[in-house]
């Protein structure tokens, strides 16, 4: 029966990890393929912590041994520290992609960088 | 062993993002694929450290994700003109 959350978690997970792949070489940019690729792999990194944990909090239940315990403490640690450096990684690059002059396809106007330079006159 | 296969599976998506990198038009496309390469490899880790039942995978999956956290920052500050 928990076998089935697991597979149902692993599947999620693999799914969105395979679509983030693929906004990589479906979107026309540099800011929409950081888009798709951030949010579908940290959100698919998710669901592999989860099957983890519960793979590893279902065999503590039947085995009682504590590396298991550890196991899933340590993958949620893991998720932390992914959940809090994937976005401030991502916001680092589209402000450099931006910042070295690249902009998005088909854009006329850059509003953004009108506004930076009115800043500092 | 299903997580055997689940890191397989995140293995072949890595190998897509492998492609961007080598493929892409322009630098910012390459960092791009590499932090989603270096996201990938984590969740990887992870799973592979359940398919063993090795939590030193996972201890290093951690050390990983945080120093891959530095580099994507510090190519991003060379990216946009220097450390200013």
């Amino acid at each position: 029966m928990i076998e089935y959350v697991i597979y149902a978690f692993l599947t999620i997970a693999i799914a969105f990890n395979f679509l983030g792949s693929i906004a990589l070489h479906r979107f026309p940019d540099v800011y929409t393929r950081l888009h798709g690729a951030t949010k579908c792999t940290t959100f698919g990194t998710i669901f592999a912590v989860l099957a983890v944990v519960v793979h590893a909090l279902n065999m503590l239940h039947k085995t009682g041994n504590p590396k298991y315990l550890q196991m899933a403490l340590h993958s949620v640690v893991a998720l932390v520290a992914l959940l809090l450096t994937n976005p401030t990684g991502a916001h680092a690059i589209a402000k450099a992609a931006h910042l070295s002059g690249y902009l998005p396809k088909g854009a006329v106007v850059d509003a953004y960088l009108l506004k930076r330079k009115g800043g500092e006159e | 062993m299903i997580f055997f296969y689940a890191t397989l599976m995140v293995g072949v998506a890595a190998l897509l993002a492998v492609a961007r990198l080598i493929l892409g038009p322009s630098v910012p496309d390459r960092v791009v694929a590499l932090d989603t390469l270096n996201t990938l490899v984590v969740a990887a880790m992870i799973l592979l450290g359940a398919a063993y039942s090795r939590t030193i995978y996972i201890d290093i999956a951690i050390v990983y994700a945080l120093l891959s956290y530095i580099g994507t920052l510090i190519i991003a500050r060379y990216l946009q003109g220097g450390l200013a």
